[in-house]
């Protein structure tokens, strides 16, 4: 017999069953082994293979989701040998864990079912006695006198005469009033405005009691499905679901607007986000993180890192507005100069100087190895003496890496208005009959490289804002550098006119060596941060 | 005023004939819904000997949504703020149709001698009644002499 303790594990290891079973045993609870990371080096060059640190999901539908749940309706219905409303009500009331749900049920089935919100008997009109009083909580701090000779309540097993409804003080027909069962009777117009307000503006499913006060009884799918009208009987099926996904902590709803599709995940559960950046593709194409739901890969930063950057980014987008601002001034003739192409790469009209729009500083220092772009210099901040100049200095630090963040986000932008305007010209050359389709490809791959590349170096600043100083973060900001001299390179080359076809041919054969360069930069990169988090290699400023 | 659903009606009625001890509850003249309100400080609590007026009203949706009630006599009470804005479950997501403003008004009575500074609205005064809670009291008691008599 197991103890309690291997249960646990038990549960544990199932959760992960079908995660890592097509690659080799890798235990990505151990710490740092670097044969591990040798001899996954050379699938590197070969993308399809499964990584240690990617996740398996499947992407399920509407109807598969409720296909789910039924399966566990009827499983509970039968093993417990209740109606698959009562399944249901006892199934949402202990979150879908249908053995702890067992374990209760058989431990004592009038409380199970009286906790979950349902009849401790089977039949309802069985029932006699009065309900005990709610247990009296001190949270609970209202006086809850009972029932007044005002509103007075005609048990429901008396169904003669007019009835009074305590709600509305009309009379009705016992015809037109209904009671769960839980001896307080109400008409039907209260229920279905009752009901119809809980749905439609409190957004409220699984949980909606009885009108009564204190009374816990939940209200049954099909009753509400036969007083409310059919669109609020929908909305009410869909919230329904939507706690199910909510509750599920292998399912996540695709957060791209108007797509339907839930992704299922069982190998990121959220103790796994100090280690894993669950990024997965929605059937609609487009990605998502499974750990945080944001909208889009933001690999290789964690989940928790990013959720504390977007934070510090509201708090200081007043500060930070003023960046984002698409113009700036030659720093040598001070006319104005307007970025159009997401290089970084800048060339004054009126002078002819050259500098790099993130720094402002000279671009033919970029060549050299002593000047970095990537890199806040710290050591400006050590010179800071009183509190104010360390306040301005940490402001400056913030600024040096939201400036670079903010500024791939927007390059990634008009790197994918700029290759519009390409086709254009590209689909010319075709016409002309110069080149190939195969042959205008090359510019789409390089964009789509440079695109991708530009929202991961995006993310690597969030993440070099965040670590701490040593030599690992050193190595990975040489990484960062690498890549992003390799895209700023590429987004040059893509920038140059075209449309000469005498000279397409070479700077066909460069955009697509840089292209490929890009690529195998953006590559090492994610897999080296990545692993880097299964390694422990990193340390951050703030907890993860 | 016409259209006054009858369960208000009744419940005016049952109000003005007999209203629980304490407490009084009449609607104005120009709107019906609207009601001035009495509840006196419960014995041995830092607020007996007063009087406090508070305003309830009656949304369109009520009884399906609770009363909107308000002190307006000034009252030092760690659950009501500045405003006179009250913190009570049942005038939030506890609120049940079956619930009346007599059960309304007789909770705030109840809160008043009983102030729960865990569940604050008015932070500064929780804070004081947590860490000195005879200072608490005192001006609780203190303020029901000045505003409330
Ligand atoms: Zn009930
Ligand atoms: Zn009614
Ligand atoms: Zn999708
Ligand atoms: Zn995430």
């Amino acid at each position: 017999m197991s103890s309690d303790g291997d249960n646990d594990d038990f549960l544990y290891e199932d959760e992960y069953d079908d995660g890592f079973d097509q690659d080799e045993e890798i235990d990505i609870d151990s710490t740092s082994e670097p044969d591990v990371y040798d001899a996954m080096s050379p699938a590197i060059e070969e993308a399809p293979q499964k990584k240690p640190y990617d996740v398996s999901w499947k992407v399920k539908t509407l109807q598969e989701i409720i296909d789910m749940q039924n399966k566990e309706i009827s499983k509970v219905q039968a093993l417990l040998e209740v109606p698959s409303s009562s399944a249901a009500i006892l199934l949402r009331h202990y979150v879908w864990n249908s053995e702890k749900l067992q374990e209760q049920f058989w431990n004592d089935p009038s409380q199970a079912l009286e906790e979950a919100g349902l009849s401790p008997s089977s039949s309802p009109t069985a029932r006699t006695t009065a309900l005990p009083p709610s247990p009296t909580k001190r949270s609970n701090r209202s006086l809850r006198p009972g029932p007044s000779s005002l509103l007075k309540r005609t048990r429901s097993t008396q169904p003669t005469g007019p009835f009074e409804c305590p709600i509305c003080c009309m009379e009705y027909d016992y015809s037109s009033t209904y009671s769960m069962g839980c001896d307080h009777r109400f008409c039907k117009d209260c229920w279905i405005e009752y009901l119809s307000g809980k749905i439609k503006g409190e957004g409220e499913s699984a949980k909606i009691q009885c009108m009564e006060s204190g009374c816990k009884r939940i209200v049954r799918e099909e009753v509400i499905d036969d007083l409310v009208t059919k669109d609020i009987s929908k909305r009410y099926h869909n919230l329904l679901n939507a706690a199910f996904v909510a509750d599920s902590p292998t399912l996540r709803w695709c957060p791209h607007p108007n797509c339907e599709y839930i992704i299922e995940c069982s190998q990121a559960p959220t103790r796994m986000l100090n280690q894993l950046v669950p990024t997965v593709e929605c059937k609609c194409g487009n990605d998502l993180c499974f750990g945080c739901g944001y909208a889009a890969s933001h690999r290789p930063v964690l989940c928790r890192i990013v959720r504390l950057w977007e934070k510090k980014c509201a708090d200081d987008s007043e500060t930070a507005n003023w960046l984002q601002a698409n113009t700036k001034e030659c720093s040598k003739c001070q006319s104005t100069i307007e970025k159009n192409g997401g290089c970084n790469h800048m060339t004054c009209k009126k002078c002819k100087y050259e500098f790099c729009w993130v720094c402002m500083g000279p671009w033919s220092e970029h060549g050299t190895s002593w000047y970095q772009c990537n890199r806040y210099d710290e050591k400006s901040g050590i010179d800071a003496r009183d509190t104010q100049a360390k306040s301005r200095a940490s402001l400056e630090r913030y600024l040096h890496y939201f400036n670079r963040w903010a500024n791939h986000e927007h390059s990634a932008k008009l790197d994918a208005e700029f290759y519009q305007k390409t086709e254009k010209k590209m689909e010319q050359m075709q016409n002309s009959g110069n080149l190939s389709w195969i042959e205008v490809q090359f510019a789409k791959q390089a964009v789509d490289a440079v695109i991708k590349a530009r929202i991961t170096l995006k993310w690597s600043y969030c993440m070099a804002f965040y670590l701490k100083r040593n030599n690992m973060t050193e190595l990975f900001e040489d990484n960062q550098r690498d890549l992003e001299r390799a895209v700023e390179n590429l987004g040059y080359l893509l920038e140059q006119n075209i449309s000469d076809t005498d000279s397409i041919a070479k700077l066909r054969q460069d955009i697509t060596n840089q292209a490929a360069y890009v690529q195998k930069r953006h590559d090492i990169l994610m897999d080296d941060t990545l692993r880097g988090y299964l390694e422990r290699r990193w340390e951050f400023t703030v907890d993860t | 005023m016409s259209g006054l659903p009858k369960r208000i009606l009744k419940e005016t009625e049952r109000l003005m004939a007999d209203s629980p001890p304490g407490i009084s509850a009449a609607p104005k003249d120009d709107n019906l819904r609207h009601f001035d309100v009495t509840v006196a400080g419960p014995e041995s609590s830092p607020y007996e000997g007063g009087v406090f007026k508070l305003e309830l009203f009656l949304p369109e949706e009520y009884p399906m949504n609770p009363p909107k009630v308000r002190f307006l006599t000034k009252i030092y009470h760690p659950n009501i703020d500045k405003l006179g804005r009250i913190c009570l479950d049942i005038l939030k997501d506890k609120w049940s149709p079956a619930l009346q403003i007599r059960t309304v008004l007789l909770s705030i009575q109840a809160l008043l001698g009983a102030p729960n500074p865990d569940d604050p609205l008015a932070n500064d005064v929780a804070q004081n009644w947590k860490e000195n809670q005879s200072a608490a009291i005192a001006q609780a008691r203190e303020w029901t002499r000045q505003y409330a008599q």
